[in-house]
């Protein structure tokens, strides 16, 4: 296959800014698809040539497969780079782009359906040996009572075709059941056009740590694992790599399970392998694959040294990995901190608005990926992620050590943002000892609350 | 400037008056509007009596443009991205040429997006005085297409 001479970019924000970076590194030009209100953002500044798409809502923009892959052949780009959300794993698009010519920076469409679909995704796990959490899906009151029955509460509610929290529900009890399964029927028809759920078992003490995996198709790496447990409303906030505290023996065994998985389906790309993971009983399960590169691909790149974007793109191209598992090094400890306009004071509502001054300070070991800049305009209409801090370090506490200085000395202003909520995490002692679950950030606060004024 | 909204707000302004005539000059701007004796109907078609129903995929979707003014006539926006074409097939004559009269319903050109045709009205009355973006290429949302004098 050629090598890739322009990239279309589907996406906006930071990771426009990122895959824009990489693109320049190695020589590729590239076309932003921008809406009408990111006309002005740094990454349309950036790209060799930005396009308007459409109007400010996604679904008018960013969420138009057709609009994409003819903005891309009118521009003359033979590649398509979907970043994370939006249209990234959409098998239309990759289908179109397939149609069309253009090289789709991402799996394939029969990958995509592997790992999109959630039911799918576990009965491959099943096949392949993956540990699975116990569970099964339901179409009706009926079968979801008797999928509680034989798993047992509290049970997690989630879309098939979810992600994000949407749909998901977490019911305590056989009472509760009929309204919260009501509820995540509705709210998955609301968000994914598809109201099929399943039932999980919910696992009260649990870590979410998930695996890199970089594959050619024949060659299926890692690139280690990275621990996603501080969450809000299933939403990660901060995320690390290595995960702190983690046995020989459970590291080598989510290796195992998630290159299986890969293997087992066939991948080709660049894809995390989400596991929840029970440290008490030492066990860990298969969540889902996200078949994309991910908001926390940082953290691994800091501790292996690896370009994701970069590999991906080869991988896109055809070219074998000329890597082998032994040349992928874990060095030091990394920490990423995803700043968002929103108010912690009122309860984490989004603050769009105009930024008037972005300044982040160059530290040693400090590595920030963002769109910001001193009179950016933050759209209403997308995600409240601005910036992503990543810390690295030759271990755990200096990462945190660089870290607490960044929020500190970084000025983003005009807008409210999170990240005294980061200074307070990088400073709670349980975080600094390392390995909270998921349930952490639920607890710290309304500790932090109650030490307000 | 003057937005879509306002001159729909102006003519519904004239419509309900006794004047048939309207010139109006601010700085740049010139707008010349006039009621025709037999013209019951709104001058300019709202959005949603052109808003399409289900057509045939192959069939050319009404999308009217909305309408931006400007000193020296006005621009007539791409309603979205696509290729622009200037005639309805290869070869044929085009919709519209430098010097020709247009209605707001006159058909100025087709967008297409992956093999869907959809085409564009003027959106207003006038004289054609530039087709401003290339037969064949790729036209941006909100790119301005051509541009009009105004009757």
């Amino acid at each position: 296959m050629a090598p890739i001479r322009r990239i279309f970019i589907a996406n906006r924000g930071e990771i426009a800014v990122r895959i824009i970076r990489t693109a320049r590194a190695l020589g590729i030009e590239t076309v932003l698809g921008v809406s009408k209100a990111d006309r002005d953002s740094l990454g349309a500044k950036l790209a060799t040539r930005a396009v308007c798409l459409g109007p400010g809502p996604s679904r008018d923009s960013y969420l138009r497969v057709d609009t994409v892959v003819q903005a891309a052949l009118g521009t003359g780009c033979d590649a398509v780079h979907p970043g994370y959300g939006f249209l990234s794993e959409n098998r239309d698009l990759a289908l179109a782009c397939e149609k069309a010519g253009i090289v789709f920076i991402g799996p394939s469409p029969a990958n995509l359906e592997a790992a999109g679909d959630k039911l799918t995704a576990r009965g491959h796990a099943l096949d392949a040996g993956v540990p699975l959490v116990p569970g099964g899906n339901a179409a009706s009151l009926a079968e979801a009572a008797e999928v509680a029955a034989r798993i047992g509460y509290p049970l997690l509610i989630k879309a098939v075709a979810g992600g994000g929290g949407k749909g998901m529900k977490r019911v305590d009890s056989a009472d509760a059941l009929a309204t919260q399964l009501d509820m995540a029927m509705s709210e998955a028809a609301a968000a994914f056009g598809d109201d099929r759920v399943y039932l999980e078992r919910f696992i009260t003490s649990g870590r979410h740590v998930e695996v890199q995996i970089l594959s050619d198709g024949k060659t299926v790496l890692h690139a280690g694992e990275r621990d996603c447990s501080v969450q809000r409303r299933y939403q990660k906030l901060v995320e690390e790599a290595p995960a702190p505290g983690l046995s020989p023996a459970l590291r080598a065994g989510l290796y195992e399970a998630a290159t299986t998985y890969a293997r087992h389906i066939g991948f080709r790309s660049l894809g995390t392998v989400e596991f929840m993971v029970d440290v008490e009983r030492a066990a860990f399960y298969f969540l889902e694959m996200n078949a994309r590169i991910q908001v926390e691909h940082p953290v691994t790149e800091a501790i292996t040294g690896l370009d994701l974007i970069a590999w991906q793109i080869a991988i896109a191209e055809g070219r074998p990995l000329d890597l082998r598992q032994d040349d992928i090094a874990l060095t030091g400890h990394a920490i990423e901190c995803r700043l968002n306009a929103e108010d912690i004071a009122h309860d984490f509502r989004p603050s769009p608005g105009r930024v008037t001054l972005a300044w982040f300070p160059a530290l040693p070991g400090l590595r920030v990926d963002s769109h910001m800049e001193s009179g950016a305009m933050i759209p209403p209409h997308y995600d409240s992620m601005i910036a992503k801090l990543i810390a690295h370090g030759p271990n755990r506490t200096a990462a945190i050590a660089t870290m607490q200085q960044a929020l500190v000395v970084l000025r983003l202003e005009g807008i409210a943002t999170n990240t005294a909520l980061h200074g307070a995490i990088m400073a709670d002692p349980a975080f600094a000892a390392g390995g909270v679950d998921t349930n952490y950030l639920a607890g710290l606060l309304p500790r932090l609350a109650g030490d307000g004024p | 400037m003057l937005t879509r909204a306002e001159i729909d707000d102006i003519l519904k302004l004239i419509d309900g008056s006794d004047f048939t005539e309207l010139k109006l000059e601010m700085g740049d701007l010139k707008l010349e509007l006039r009621k025709g004796p037999a013209q019951s109907a709104p001058f300019v078609p709202k959005a949603q009596d052109q808003a399409p129903g289900p057509h045939p995929p192959a069939a050319a979707v009404a999308v009217p443009a909305p309408v931006v003014a400007s000193g020296g006539g006005s621009e007539i926006p791409a309603p979205l991205l696509g290729t622009f074409w200037h005639a309805p097939r290869p070869g044929a004559d085009p919709f519209v040429k430098p010097g020709d009269s247009v209605t707001a319903d006159t058909v100025i050109g087709i967008i297409e997006v992956m093999k869907l045709m959809n085409s564009v009205s003027a959106g207003m009355a006038g004289t054609v005085l530039e087709i401003s973006a290339p037969n064949g290429e790729l036209v941006e949302h909100g790119q301005c297409l051509i541009r009009i004098q105004p009757h």
